[in-house]
């Protein structure tokens, strides 16, 4: 009982974690610490989900994504429909209407030709439903053992519509948070296969283009002060981003998100929590309070965000800060993911 | 939810600190044994709602924060043999050790696994017979009869590629060795109820009585956790020193027998060293002489180098109740959990960890407070 001390130099990581593609705080540091000093006189935007560009006048959005998933397939979706989805978001988010997507394969030798077929097969689907065209692409192919099936990148440019700048600058205090519908699922269904794992009923991946919600609001003359979807990291990384950098505290209700039974009754089993798990079809929007009851009537009349909720407000802090109020009434801090959520124990 | 939101109900909560409060008439310090419990406390803001002379202090029971370092260097140095698949819970992963963790290890290539059961480590020795899969055995008696049964029945099936890397723990002998130390401040204890679930509570008596200590044998979710406080706050109040059973939906004074016994069957107690709080006398566990070709570390015998520790850290006083996570200096600067220095920095059931994510900084503190005065 002599000893005390608990254990360790400090360390820094020398090698790539797979947390830093987790999209919490270790991907914001390789961001911060590796990309952003190489390449910080160009992208002035990396805080946001896509650059904005003016070109001959009008103003352009632009975004790159790529994907990586496994398993391929599954229950809801493919991989194709998350690269096409997630690219005409992060355009969306920035209110921008997708005009084009490029599309680069990263395919694995022995990859069934089926899977291809259903994996494009999906990526034309939701193309179709995003009205974007796919205009250009590239492949290659990597030894067996060398990738994970396939990987794609997609790229997309949009012309931006909002009116107004759309970002966590333009966040203020008395500003509402809606969040558009149940969140987890996409985390969840993803997971249930992987582990094999059976629930009480189906869960399907939400993967969806928001694009008609964001139009919905903007043609009904809705001053957006900032979106984001709730991919990797989920609600918890876009909130934190946000809040730090507008300088402000965002307090949610525990309450008030919304979580369907089986998500939580399968995060509970899992030891995870659904406000870091990932969505593709979910965002959050910031909106003056004035505008907020006719934000949500908006969005519910729209099925990718037929759940829409107000789940809380921001508020005048002396640093940006997530704090969540619990369903018994208690106050926390909801920090930001560190690398990738690993289950408890017990 | 069904058996969890009728445990979290704001009424009954509200109803239950109240209580409380109208019952508390002195200081006391109170010992949450479970680091599921701390987790709960942190993440529901539980502390909030009790009065000001209530102070929760935050136990050993933490599995991940107490393996001790060398059992680390041993699972890394084990999953980065050939031909190994270590499988692992997953909250180990990113548990430190001398200068590698797991995740290290399987950035450098180590065929290292998340598993949710030992059984399904045993499965994956099934279906790679030509490779030899081992499990890394941690925790408290709630995990030790999954583990038990996992070696008894990979002995049946002479699943000769299946190993366990034991570094099992025991709750009562953690508890033994809070309240012997000199600076110990802890007047009750919150009992682990998942342990006790296995085990039953009747050693319990017997260090309620030794150390003149009221002991409440306590569930997981905010409901729980403040009723087990209201009993504890009763019987300080009272001056009585009983073990008392409020996770009454899960725990039977004798425990669970059969689980019991194939616990008995497979291990044995052992002297176990605890990560930063040092070796203590038969608190842990070990297999049987008869399964020893099931142990990793003699199927492997690898040698280690000494395990370093680092002085900067004060884990150990923080597993003891002794200190906050908030009075390391390394808390929040140089230790975070991306970068842990010590184990409870690694889990979400690590105190460090609960403090960090939920906020639970000193400024954090007092600025919840003055917020939620506002919000009354």
């Amino acid at each position: 009982m002599s000893i005390l001390s608990c254990p360790l130099p400090q360390r820094t990581s020398e090698r790539i974690l797979l947390g830093h593609g987790g999209g919490g705080r270790l991907t914001n540091q390789l961001i911060e610490d590796i990309f952003l000093p190489a390449f910080a006189s160009t992208a002035r935007h990396a805080h946001h989900d896509g650059a904005l560009l003016n070109v001959g006048g009008g103003r352009l959005a632009m975004t790159t994504d790529t994907y990586v998933v496994h398993p391929l397939i599954f229950p809801g979706g493919t991989i194709g429909d998350l690269a096409v989805n997630g690219t005409v978001n992060d355009l969306a988010m920035c209110g921008a209407q997708p005009i084009a997507l490029s599309a680069g394969f990263v395919l694995e030798e022995g990859l069934p030709m089926e899977t291809l077929v259903c994996v494009v097969n999906s990526m034309r689907d939701a193309a179709l439903v995003a009205h974007v065209p796919i205009v250009t692409g590239d492949t290659k192919v990597v030894d067996n053992g060398k990738g994970d099936g396939i990987f794609i990148n997609t790229t997309g440019i949009g012309r931006v519509i909002a009116p107004n700048v759309i970002g966590p600058e333009s966040v203020r205090a008395g500003d509402v948070v809606i969040i558009s519908g149940n969140l987890g699922d996409h985390g969840i269904a993803i997971l249930s296969v992987r582990a094999g794992l059976e629930f009480e009923g189906p869960v399907s991946s939400d993967t969806a283009s928001l694009w008609p919600s964001v139009e919905a609001l903007l043609e009904a003359g809705i001053e957006i002060h900032c979106m984001r979807d709730l991919t990797r990291g989920g609600l918890s990384s876009a909130l934190n981003e946000i809040a730090t950098v507008a300088g402000l505290r965002i307090t949610v209700e525990e309450a008030l998100i919304p979580v369907s039974d089986i998500v939580r009754g399968a995060c509970e089993l899992l030891g995870l929590d659904p406000l870091y798990v990932a969505n593709e079809g979910r965002f959050a929007i910031f909106v003056a309070e004035a505008d907020a009851e006719r934000a949500i009537t908006v969005l519910r009349g729209q099925s990718v965000s037929n759940g829409a909720v107000n789940v809380g407000a921001v508020h005048e802090h002396r640093s940006g800060i997530v704090t969540v109020r619990s369903r018994i009434g208690g106050n926390r801090v909801l920090d930001m993911m560190s690398g990738e959520q690993l289950p408890r124990i017990c | 939810m069904k058996f969890l939101d009728e445990y979290r109900q704001y009424d009954s909560v509200q109803r239950m600190a109240l209580e409380i409060r109208r019952k508390t008439t002195r200081p006391w310090t109170i010992m949450e044994v479970c680091g599921g419990q701390t987790y709960t406390i942190v993440k529901s803001g539980l502390q909030e709602l009790l009065p000001p002379l209530v102070s929760l202090v935050h136990g050993p029971g933490c599995p991940v924060c107490v393996t001790p370092i060398a059992m680390i260097d041993r699972a890394v140095a084990t999953a980065l043999l050939p031909l190994v698949i270590l499988c692992s819970f997953g909250d180990m992963l990113r548990v430190p050790g001398s200068t590698q963790s797991l995740l290290d290890a399987k950035s450098l290539g180590a065929d290292v696994r998340i598993v949710y059961s030992p059984l399904d480590a045993l499965q994956i020795a099934r279906a790679n017979p030509t490779r030899e899969t081992v499990f890394f055995a941690v925790g408290f008696e709630t995990t030790a009869p999954a583990n038990a049964m996992a070696v008894w029945q990979a002995a049946k099936e002479n699943l000769a590629n299946f190993s366990m890397l034991v570094s099992h723990v025991l709750v009562p002998p953690a508890m033994k060795a809070v309240l012997a130390s000199p600076d110990c401040q802890v007047q009750a204890f919150l009992a682990a109820g998942h342990a006790c679930m296995v085990t039953g509570y009747e050693e319990y008596v017997d260090i309620a009585q030794r150390y003149r200590i009221p002991i409440v044998v306590t569930g997981f979710e905010p409901l729980d956790l403040l009723e087990g406080v209201l009993m504890l706050i009763s019987q300080l109040e009272e001056g009585l020193t009983i073990v008392e059973n409020q996770y009454t939906r899960a725990v039977q004074k004798v425990g669970n027998l059969q689980a019991q016994a194939r616990v008995s069957e497979v291990f044995e107690i052992t002297h176990r060293a605890w990560r930063g709080i040092g070796e203590i006398p038969d608190s842990g566990l070990r297999l049987r002489d008869q399964y020893r070709s099931m142990d990793a570390e003699f199927k492997f015998g690898i040698q280690l180098a000494d395990a370093k520790e680092s002085t900067e850290c004060i884990a150990g006083l923080v597993l003891q109740g002794l200190r906050k996570p908030y009075d390391c200096p390394a808390f929040a600067s140089s230790c975070t959990p991306d970068r842990p220095l010590g184990a409870p920095m690694v889990s979400s059931e690590g105190a460090c960890a609960a403090y960090f994510h939920f906020g639970r900084r000193k400024e954090d503190v007092h600025s919840l407070v003055s917020l939620a005065s506002k919000n009354q």
